[in-house]
């Protein structure tokens, strides 16, 4: 048993995570089904559409402390509702300069496209996020105001 | 608005969620959350005696809101939201929190954080139900008429389906003349008889039948509306025509690659498989000595991945068939695998090879060389099996050629607002579970523009797109999940952003007919068009339209409850 001291000093990030209903969610249901172990920092909400997560809730997200914040869609080209990715993509490169502007790292917020039949490829998106924004380190922005 | 009265139901799944998530502890942990007024645990919240357990803490607790965390919503919220509705509790007012293939199957070697991610999930659930609304999903009327496009025969045997069942069917056919590919082709594998018998047959019913409405040569120039409510114009012959359907059957059928390869277009001895079966049926083949194949010409490369399926039945085939005409000819196919799938294609391919048909394997990286400069005269081909170059002399060269997608598939797709895929192919809901349906309701697909289909596997589709289509227009009703989108129109500025990013022209700019607002130009939605996907509430600039089941506040109060913030 690891010493519960060390494990709270441990920086765990929190990390949220739209996932669409027709891909990325069936695809982290598809990494549950599979048994896909993945650490235990993302936490999903789901949208019917990536397309549906506005720019505002992201930055309010990281302004609230939250560590990292992703947007998983379907690959484009698969979107349920032909372009809704699409327009995530647009507001995605859009959303990353704003980030900068304001001064969070833009590395906090990830775009990435799962499958429903990418389970395994869930499991490595949520691994590699919680990897890359624990290398951050904790979000300092709401500090900051 | 009456208080919130949240209850949360905590599936124990048998041990799939409490061999690893403390479920009493997530519980307790709900049992203090604002608004919550019951909670408790079940062994599977989805069984029956779990169900009455909901339906009666319903009644017992009065709650206005309920919350099970269990599995995943693409499964289990329609059981749910039954139960709910069962209850007296408008199915709407339910929230589902995913605590098994989200947390306990995924952090298994990890109790204790899975537990605390399980508590804090419930808490974003519970956050969102709080400003849940109860919802009527709509209802629309569906007209009794199918439109078919494409008079091949998927579309024929679709159309007819539908018109036996009772039903009117529009049949758009953009050549003069109904059949489709299987007027061109000499023998059908694996029966070897002539087609003709079949295509009569089938044409003579379809164009008997009191039910169909034949449009040829015609082209579907737009389409608008939605399941039950499709307006569709159509150029028939130069003249336009209108008509309204309930449903749309997609079957338009693919073509055959004609390839830049192997000299085909420029040396006279060189034909497709699908040249030489016309050559066939007209007579025009007379006796060939040396006869040479080769499967897989454009298909299986980089540039087009996908097999074609049928192109290795068509060269054993027409292979079979040279042997026949000419039992002394030398018969070559040169092939990279052979696609026999199926009993009597094994047993048909078994039967060519005992006729004395060669089969040589060839390489993608090693692909057989033409000799000649007018006409082919020999095809080199490194042999695999032997580990040398054989020349096989050659008065008739024949290419099997893939399927490939019809070159007015994407404007087709846009008419109809029905995707395609990579490869130019039209693209089904769902691979495995949704085979014929489009993701758009209302529109369904069969036969070979959605892949490379034999003729049994036409008509089987061609039927069970019918058979799919025949539910809305029995029924007479459809109904649409409440999800969609709706307007604030004291808000709203009319400035069309919304109605530009729907991808479904469920949106448009009118005078406003509410008292107080007369004449102001604002968004309104179609509620029968709207998939409820949401784009347009993230778009609109003053938040004035919202996604039911989605709306800003629900969203948000799930990000303040995972950010601890209120």
């Amino acid at each position: 048993m690891p010493d519960t001291k060390e494990v709270q000093t441990e920086f765990k990030p929190k990390i949220l995570a739209f996932c669409c209903n027709w891909c990325a969610y069936a695809g982290a249901d598809l990494a549950g089904v599979s048994r896909f172990q993945m650490p235990t920092n993302v936490r999903v909400i789901r949208v019917m559409c990536s397309g549906r997560v506005p720019p505002e809730l992201v930055i309010r997200a990281l302004a609230n402390g939250l560590d990292g914040v992703m947007i998983l869609g379907c690959h484009p080209g698969d979107c349920h509702y032909s372009e809704g990715n699409y327009l995530t993509r647009r507001r995605a490169h859009v959303l990353k300069r704003l980030l900068e502007y304001i001064g969070i790292e833009p590395e906090r917020f990830q775009l990435r496209w799962v499958s429903a039949a990418e389970g395994a490829k869930f499991s490595a998106v949520v691994k590699e996020a919680a990897d890359k924004i624990t290398a951050l380190g904790p979000n300092r922005w709401g500090d900051k105001r | 608005m009456v208080a919130p009265r949240i209850g949360v139901f905590v599936c124990h799944c048998g041990t799939n969620i409490a061999g690893i998530v403390n479920v009493p502890e997530v519980v307790e942990y709900a049992r203090g959350l604002p608004y919550v007024v019951h909670a408790e645990a079940n062994l599977y919240t989805c069984s029956e005696e779990g169900i009455s357990s909901i339906k009666h803490a319903i009644k017992e607790y009065d709650l206005n809101r309920v919350v099970v965390a269990s599995c995943t919503p693409r499964t289990h919220q329609p059981l749910f939201r039954n139960a709910c509705a069962d209850a007296g509790l408008n199915p709407y007012l339910f929230e589902f929190v995913n605590i098994r293939e989200h947390c306990s199957w995924v952090h298994m070697r990890n109790h204790q954080e899975a537990t605390e991610k399980a508590k804090e999930l419930v808490k974003m659930g519970v956050a969102k139900a709080r400003w849940l609304e109860a919802q009527e999903e709509f209802e629309s009327g569906v007209y009794p008429a199918a439109m078919v496009i494409g008079g091949g025969v998927a579309g024929m045997s679709a159309a007819l389906n539908l018109a036996n069942q009772g039903f009117e069917v529009h049949l758009v056919e953009k050549e003069p003349k109904l059949g489709g590919r299987l007027l061109k082709l000499n023998r059908l594998f694996p029966i070897n008889k002539d087609p003709s018998e079949l295509v009569e047959s089938v044409v003579k019913a379809v164009e008997g039948h009191s039910k169909i409405r034949l449009h040829m040569p015609a082209v579907v120039k737009a389409a608008s509306g939605y399941i039950g409510n499709f307006d569709v114009s159509i150029d028939e012959d130069g003249q336009e025509t209108s008509f309204k359907v309930g449903v749309i059957i997609v079957a338009t059928g693919a073509q055959v690659l004609e390839p830049k390869l192997y000299g085909y277009g420029k040396l006279d001895n060189v034909l497709t498989q699908l040249g030489l079966e016309q050559r066939l049926k007209d007579g025009e083949v007379g006796e060939f000595q040396n006869v040479v194949m080769i499967n897989c010409v454009g298909a299986r490369i980089a540039e087009r991945p996908y097999c074609s399926r049928l192109c290795c039945m068509t060269a054993i085939k027409n292979a079979a068939l040279m042997k026949e005409i000419n039992p002394k000819a030398n018969v070559y196919v040169l092939h990279r695998d052979l696609m026999t799938y199926g009993v009597e294609f094994e047993e048909y391919y078994r039967k060519a090879k005992e006729a004395g048909v060669r089969f040589i394997r060839y390489t993608l990286s090693n692909p057989p060389k033409v000799v000649g400069r007018k006409r082919v005269k020999a095809v080199k081909v490194y042999d695999e099996l032997m580990d040398m170059e054989v020349e096989l002399p050659c008065d008739l060269l024949v290419l099997a050629t893939p399927l490939i997608p019809n070159d007015d598939n994407a404007e087709l797709s846009k008419i109809l607002k029905v995707p395609i895929g990579d490869g130019g192919f039209f693209l089904e809901a769902h691979v495995k579970l949704r085979p014929v349906e489009f993701a758009m309701d209302g529109i369904y697909v069969a036969g070979s523009c959605r892949w490379p289909a034999d003729i049994r596997e036409s008509i089987t589709q061609g039927y069970a797109a019918a058979s799919e289509a025949v539910i809305p227009l029995r029924r007479g009703l459809v109904k649409v999940e409440a999800i969609t989108a709706t307007v604030d129109p004291k808000i709203c500025k009319g400035c069309g952003i919304c109605a530009l990013v729907c991808p479904f022209d469920a949106i448009e700019l009118k005078e406003s007919k509410i008292r107080g607002l007369e004449g102001k130009i604002v968004s309104e939605v179609n509620a029968a068009l709207c998939k409820g996907c949401g784009l347009c509430a993230a778009a609109c600039p003053n938040r004035a339209i919202q996604q039911r089941g989605f709306t800003d506040m629900q969203l948000l109060s799930m990000v303040n409850a995972l950010s601890g913030k209120r």
